[in-house]
């Protein structure tokens, strides 16, 4: 981190350049990310801007912030290494259409950030009738549009777990052969629940979870559900299917979703390392 | 001796120096004491622990900010207490910085993947000050305790003193004296299924991990494994909040613990393989390949 004060991403290219030169590390080595904005409402965005001194540092050290309509001064997609999609698609309007496309011709590598571009989430309830664009009524993942790498679900995704993707997405395009390969370990299963599909639901705790007897009541779907909705009844967890947003948090945060013992195993390195990273 | 028993920088046999604590500690009060001392200085502004509720030995999970809520949870209440649905709460309406949190080696489990994988546990991460696991061979839902004590040992809930799980039974201690020992056969069939994916048996993911298994009665065998944990530990060990002796120097000793974390985790290793070809080409899911 440099001692003067923080230059937003916006500055003008003069002064990006001069930024630039007094960095340690040449622009070379950074990775090009940005953010795309769908249907969504900006939580993501601010759960991004959430990591305080840990974001200038990623934006020192690893990233190149290439676009971002509320950040970047950029107008149109440029090419990125990995585009962080925000928001669910309105598949009446076309410039979503048109610009999720686009989004993923030009990224290696494209994330869905927040529950609405993994899952739909509170957009799954849109009906149109709004007013201005009253025809505006449905509103799919993103991932029923275009293939899509890998999930950071959540309403709002946490600012540690963008972290941990971010650092994570660095050493895997960066880092040395074994960084590589510890960040290849630990977005797996993002990438895997990209795979695994675009609905989500409290009811996946029972379809999948307690239906597979696989439940020990450690209550992390409770602490995860932004809106309240889980309670736990002798050990298990009740969902309040009213309540439930469908943003896929509870299911994501289960050990029993996925728990991969090579990762995990070595926590207390890991959080070291990305520790470290953020210095 | 392998992985079974995860990672450790030490092993010892330990109980805690406070009388009070120990008159009903569960083992050697170890999960008490550290978080009394860790409290005591600010090493953590709460803890996450699991006291007694409005029906007689069910759990209920609650947030410890004092020794008097710690010493009401102390002792081990065998069926399932959600201690994690509080770790995100606990930095919110509790307000703390510094967490303090006990659990199962599952739960252990839980708070890690919580802080590399946090869905949605925001700013949780970054607050886990010490992470206490209890060794865990098995656990239960709240109706099997009850009928496990009141059809199989005839007695009732409220007039129980202590349960225990330890030398091939189950304990049941009555508060006027009397003492039922149920075989292990019996209890195995009121398990809650969770149980039997679970390969950890002396919570390797903690700070410090603690059970009665390997030491003497009164005393609980303690693995001392992350750099927070050393830390913490060696410095209420200076404080003189234990008595230890050398895990080499007691029985049964490391030996026990190793056979029966073997145990655990090869029986339940093989339910997770069974799993695989459970319907006729079929599986149902294993959460340590993936998600789907
Ligand atoms: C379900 C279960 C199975 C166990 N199986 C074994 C075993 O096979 N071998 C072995 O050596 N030890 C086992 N233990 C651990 C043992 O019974 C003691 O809990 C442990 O030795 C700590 O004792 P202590 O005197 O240090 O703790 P104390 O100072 O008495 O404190 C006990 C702590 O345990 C917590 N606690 C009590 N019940 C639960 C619960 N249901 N879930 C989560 N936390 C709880 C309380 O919050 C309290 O903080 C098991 C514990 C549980 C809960
Ligand atoms: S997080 Fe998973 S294992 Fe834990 S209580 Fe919820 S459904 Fe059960
Ligand atoms: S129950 Fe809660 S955490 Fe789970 S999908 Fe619904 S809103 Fe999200
Ligand atoms: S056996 Fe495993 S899954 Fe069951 S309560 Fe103990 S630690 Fe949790």
């Amino acid at each position: 981190m440099p001692e003067e004060k923080p230059v937003p991403a916006s500055a003008d290219v003069k002064n990006k350049v001069e930024t630039l030169k007094k960095e340690d590390k040449p622009v070379a080595d950074k990775i090009k990310a940005g953010h795309v904005h769908m249907s969504g409402c900006t939580g993501c965005e601010v759960a991004i801007a959430d990591n305080y001194g840990g974001l200038l540092t990623v934006l020192d050290k690893y990233v190149d912030w290439v676009y971002d309509l509320t950040l970047a001064d950029v107008r149109h997609i440029p090419k990125m290494d990995v585009a962080l999609v925000e928001g669910s698609i309105c598949i009446q309007d076309k410039i979503s259409v048109d610009e999720i496309k686009e989004t993923r011709e030009k990224s290696a590598v494209v994330v869905a950030l927040g529950g609405c571009a993994c899952y739909g989430n509170i957009t799954r309830f849109g009906r149109g009738g709004q007013p201005n664009q009253p025809q505006h009524e449905s509103y799919v993942p993103i991932g029923d549009i275009i293939k899509v790498d890998a999930y950071i679900p959540g309403c709002a995704p946490t600012p540690q777990l963008i972290r941990n993707v971010v650092v994570m997405a660095y050493l895997l395009l960066k880092g040395t052969k074994e960084q590589q390969e510890l960040a290849k370990k630990y977005l797996t299963p993002l990438m895997q629940l990209a795979d695994r599909g675009t609905e989500a639901c409290g009811c996946d705790l029972m379809y999948h979870i307690i239906n597979q007897g696989l439940c020990m009541g450690c209550g992390s779907c409770a602490a995860a559900c932004p809106v309240r909705a889980i309670t736990h009844e002798y050990g298990k967890p009740n969902v309040n299917r009213e309540m439930c947003i469908k943003c896929g948090a509870c299911y994501a945060q289960c050990p029993r979703s996925f728990f991969n013992f090579d990762v995990m195993n070595e926590f207390e390195g890991i959080m070291e390392l990305i520790d470290g990273a953020l210095k | 001796m392998g992985t079974e028993l995860g990672k450790y920088k030490l092993c010892v046999s330990a109980r805690s120096a406070d009388k009070e604590i120990l008159k009903k500690a569960q083992d050697g009060g170890i999960v008490t004491q550290l978080f009394k001392y860790a409290l005591e200085e600010g090493i953590i502004d709460g803890a996450i622990v699991s006291g007694p509720s409005d029906e007689p030995w069910r759990p209920r999970p609650f947030v410890a900010t004092t020794v008097d809520d710690l010493m009401k949870s102390r002792g081990t209440r065998y069926n399932i207490s959600p201690n994690v649905s509080f770790i995100k709460e606990a930095t919110r309406s509790y307000g703390l910085d510094r967490i303090g949190i006990v659990g199962t080696p599952c739960q252990m489990q839980a708070v890690r993947k919580g802080q590399l994988y946090p869905v949605g546990l925001r700013d949780v991460p970054d607050k886990i000050a010490l992470a206490i696991g209890i060794f865990c061979m098995e656990n239960f839902p709240y109706q099997s305790i009850k009928q496990l004590v009141e059809d199989h040992a005839a007695m009732k809930l409220e007039a129980v003193k202590k349960m225990e799980i330890g030398k091939g039974k189950f304990w049941v201690y009555g508060e006027r004296g009397q003492v039922v020992q149920l075989p292990l056969k019996v209890t195995h069939n009121y398990e809650q299924p969770g149980c039997h994916v679970c390969l950890d048996y002396v919570a390797n993911l903690a700070d410090v991990s603690t059970g009665s298994v390997g030491s003497p009665d009164g005393w609980s065998t303690v693995f001392v494994r992350t750099k927070n944990g050393d830390d913490i530990w060696s410095k209420a060990i200076a404080a003189g909040c234990f008595e230890t002796k050398p895990i080499e120097q007691v029985k049964p000793g490391l030996e026990l613990v190793s056979k029966l974390a073997n145990e655990k985790i090869t029986k339940n290793q093989k339910t997770v393989e069974e799993r695989a070809k459970f319907g006729v080409n079929k599986a149902l899911r294993n959460p340590y390949i993936s998600p789907k």
